[in-house]
């Protein structure tokens, strides 16, 4: 099977790098080992929150403090802000509206019940000008009855540091004893297909009007709209007061929901999507990689002109360490990271981790190193780069934007 | 670099182990959404074997609920097998004996045999209401199912009397596994692949004996029947694959994917000698024309508007694209893809009368698909997909080989590799 660009990896990096390509009307396969992160997404994408544990306002004004094998700093500054809006417009061209800016971070109100700075947020939630103040006064906080996955406690002691008087209350309704027959099973995308069904919309809607009467300000989890993606618009609507949707515990209906969006985007613009298949060897010649052989096809062979290697880090298995080695388990690239297992942790967990900041080495054009030399057509995005500690830093979903927009215009150069 | 040096150290049966909790497979199962009964693909998967382990009393007969569509499985991000998983604690722990329904349900051989023999009372017999209602409270079967007409005129006598010696005119030549669906409900498919084949410039010819892959054994727990028909079976392609050199394939995606990979993963019947060389038709034909071998030219009057469906063992294997890419060679053929769901009948599963309510209420949504696509016909590679979406939409549908069968121009085929 011939294509002119295979992406190795189905999460946000892959898709984007996948939608980039196609627009410009290259012929794309992504090969997918499962579906992936944006499973878990909160509903914001971060550029940069934090740098040299100091709170960011300017992403694009503190990027000048990043190491320099960081990511972004390999990018190239002066790109970073025309990729910023790029990676929006590609977002919004999707279907998924986000309102944020890359110069200036705005605040979301985390399930914890605290301010965290960010740059994009999905018009479900709530974006914040302020860190430290709320703009209502009396909050009711609604989950449905027997839902673990919704911590309104967190949420209403984080609350309080804002002055706020909010008060938890619960919903029940036919529609959702079924589910609640199995406690574990009751989960947030279980409540949604409810939803998604059309018959508990209104009378939601009803309840949570009672229940509000006399507050401000209506917090719920986000449990709305999976495979029919107009429900939480439809419910905002319904409810009187100003809804503020916070997530609940993954799986992420809003995840879920634009990970299809963006995959049904990539299909509609011809690209083929794989999904629960591995790339299980590469044939190399002359330092290009010619075709990639995977699980379910077997001898038939996967062609492209460039590859990109979209794999993730540890947790999706885009490197991989044992006791004694850390490696890269598609290929063999080369790692960028230490091999002696005493300097890949710090004791207090906590800590600022050395090995989250491992992944495949690349050249300057970001293209994977193998044996010291650079792989022509194989590009690297995404968190498989490493440099960085996205979870220290707040620049895991920036990350994996930028450095896929531009691993897709070094292939369109 | 060598493979090698990448094995990981603690590898358990079927990745066991590898589960992170992260629960997306619950998001696609298909029953979980509509039957709260089942406990869902992680609880009866890797949650529940930890269980397991350690005590077989803990092992839940809701876990037969499970559709075996391995749609979890396609999901998961961590590589376990967690169809595989339940199917196998279904055999090694479940307590409960099959039933004269089941039985009847999983012999498809046996109860093929008999009924094509009597094709006409067979058929006449249980498309009557009456009959349907006995079937309904006697043995469970519901009554809104329609069980495939049997035919007169199995394929295998068919293909004995009128195919065979024509095919000793080829130069190359493939082995066909037809499956009990060609061979006693619908022949018209293996007389389409013949076509095609023929036009492809390859001689078909029928194993020494093929035995039904097991996979309705399997799931209704007749497993030492299943492992005695998956022996036979292997030593069946044995000699077409090793011993004449001939590759075998099939019109029907479960028969194939229970060959590869149900065998060796549940039943413990090694393949390694025949698997790489057990394919669909469809995966035959594309690879040809991949690499070039092979050119298809289509009839200039054909136009259809067509859906295709995605059977969960086709999403499974990764192979629909075969099949759609193919159909989408086709001049005057106007493709529409629905997105990829269970259609609910699960094989045997939707037959049976306690099922019938959740296999409905899986199939909805791609039901709803098809009545919105406003195609002539929908084609999917699954007979029992087939009869489920025949029975619940207004659509009719075809297999992708019968498509092409009816698109193709076979003599002008034949001109482009006979030059």
């Amino acid at each position: 099977m011939k294509f002119d660009n295979i992406i190795i990896g189905g999460g946000l990096s892959g898709l984007t790098c996948g939608i980039k390509l196609a627009e410009q009307g290259k012929k794309c396969a992504i090969v997918s080992s499962g579906q992936s992160a944006i499973h878990f997404f909160s509903g914001s994408f971060d550029l940069l929150g934090k740098v040299n544990g100091e709170e960011v306002t300017n992403p694009l004004e503190s990027m000048k403090f990043l190491p320099q094998q960081h990511p972004y700093q390999r990018v190239g500054l002066e790109n970073i802000e025309r990729l910023t809006d790029e990676a929006l417009h590609l977002l919004i061209r999707a279907g998924l509206s986000f309102t944020g800016k890359a110069d200036r971070n705005h605040y979301t109100l985390t399930p914890m019940g605290v301010m965290k700075p960010t740059w994009l947020t999905l018009n479900d939630f709530t974006s914040f000008d302020q860190k430290d103040s709320f703009p209502w006064k009396k909050a009711v906080i609604l989950n449905f009855s027997g839902f673990l996955d919704f911590h309104t406690l967190f949420i209403k002691d984080g609350l309080k540091k804002f002055d706020i008087n909010a008060q938890i209350k619960n919903v029940s309704m036919k529609q959702f004893e079924a589910i609640r027959k199995n406690p574990s099973e009751m989960r947030s995308t279980n409540i949604a297909k409810e939803f998604d069904k059309g018959n508990a919309i209104e009378e939601f809607a009803q309840k949570a009007n009672l229940l509000s009467e006399g507050f401000d300000v209506v917090i719920l989890p986000a449990v709305f709209g999976l495979f029919n993606k107009s429900v939480a618009d439809q419910l905002k609507e319904k409810i009187n007061k100003p809804v503020l949707l916070l997530p609940a515990i993954p799986p992420s209906v809003p995840g879920i929901r634009s990970q299809i969006t963006l995959r049904e985007r990539f299909q509609e613009l011809g690209g083929t999507y794989l999904l629960g298949d591995n790339v299980e060897e590469g044939i190399f010649e002359d330092g290009r990689l010619l075709e990639i052989r995977t699980n379910n096809h077997g001898d038939i062979k996967f062609e492209a002109d460039q590859f990109i290697l979209a794999s993730g880090s540890f947790y999706s298995k885009g490197i991989v360490a044992t006791h004694d080695k850390l490696y890269e388990p598609i290929f063999g690239l080369d790692i960028d990271g230490d091999n002696n297992r005493e300097e890949w942790f710090d004791e207090k967990f906590f800590n600022d981790q050395a090995f989250m900041r491992y992944g495949v080495k690349t050249d300057e054009n970001f293209r994977a190193l193998m044996n010291g030399e650079p792989v022509q057509n194989l590009f690297v995005a995404g968190s498989v780069l490493g440099g960085a500690n996205p979870l220290k830093e707040g620049s895991g979903a920036g990350i994996s934007l930028l450095t896929s927009l531009h691993a897709a215009e070094q292939i369109l150069k | 670099m060598k493979k090698e040096i990448f094995k990981p150290y603690n590898v358990s049966d079927n990745n066991f182990e590898q589960c992170v909790k992260c629960t997306i497979c619950t998001v696609y199962c298909p029953v979980l959404e509509v039957n709260p009964d089942y406990p869902g693909p992680k609880q009866s998967g890797p949650d529940g074997e930890r269980m397991r382990l350690k005590d077989p009393e803990f092992y839940d007969e809701a876990l037969k609920l499970c559709l075996n569509c391995k749609r979890c499985e396609v999901a998961c991000p961590s590589g376990v097998k967690i169809g595989d998983i339940i199917q196998s604690a279904r055999i090694k722990y479940s307590k409960s004996k099959p039933k004269l329904r089941d039985m009847i349900l999983a012999n498809t051989d046996i109860v093929g045999t008999m009924a094509s023999t009597f094709a006409p009372i067979v058929n006449t017999a249980v498309a009557l209401k009456p009959v349907r209602k006995v079937m309904d409270s006697v043995l469970k079967i519901d009554h809104h199912r329609m069980f495939p007409k049997y035919t007169g005129l199995r394929f295998e006598t068919w293909y004995r009397r009128y195919a065979e010696k024509k095919q000793k005119e080829f130069k190359k030549h493939v082995s066909y596994f037809h499956g009990c669906y060609v061979n006693y409900n619908f022949p018209q498919l293996g007389k389409d692949l013949i076509k095609i084949m023929n036009a492809a410039g390859y001689g078909v010819h029928l194993l020494e004996k093929e035995k039904c892959c097991g996979v309705a054994l399997i799931s209704n727990g007749l497993i030492k029947q299943a492992t005695k028909q998956a022996k036979h079976n292997v030593e069946a392609f044995k000699k077409s694959i090793v011993d004449k050199n001939m590759p075998v394939i099939s019109t029907s995606s479960t028969c194939i994917f229970t060959i590869r990979d149900e065998y060796p993963h549940l039943l413990g019947v090694k393949n390694e000698e025949i698997r790489d060389e057990s394919e669909l038709a469809t995966r035959f034909l594309f690879r040809l024309i991949d690499e070039g071998k092979l050119k298809l030219a289509f009839k200039k009057n054909y136009k259809k508007r067509i859906a295709y469906h995605t059977p969960c063992h086709m999403e499974k294997l990764g192979w629909s694209i075969y099949s759609t890419t193919l159909l989408r060679m086709i001049p005057g053929l106007e493709f529409v893809n629905l997105e990829s769901q269970c259609c609910g009948i699960a094989g045997t599963y939707g037959f049976k009368k306690e099922n019938y309510e959740t296999s409905q209420e899986v199939g909805k949504p791609l039901f709803e698909q098809i009545e919105k696509s406003k195609v002539d016909f929908v084609a999917t590679d699954c007979e029992t997909c087939k009869w489920q979406i025949e029975m619940s939409t207004s659509n009719k549908v075809q297999h992708p080989v019968s498509i092409l069968a009816e698109a193709i121009d076979v003599e002008a085929t034949m001109k482009l590799w006979q030059e």
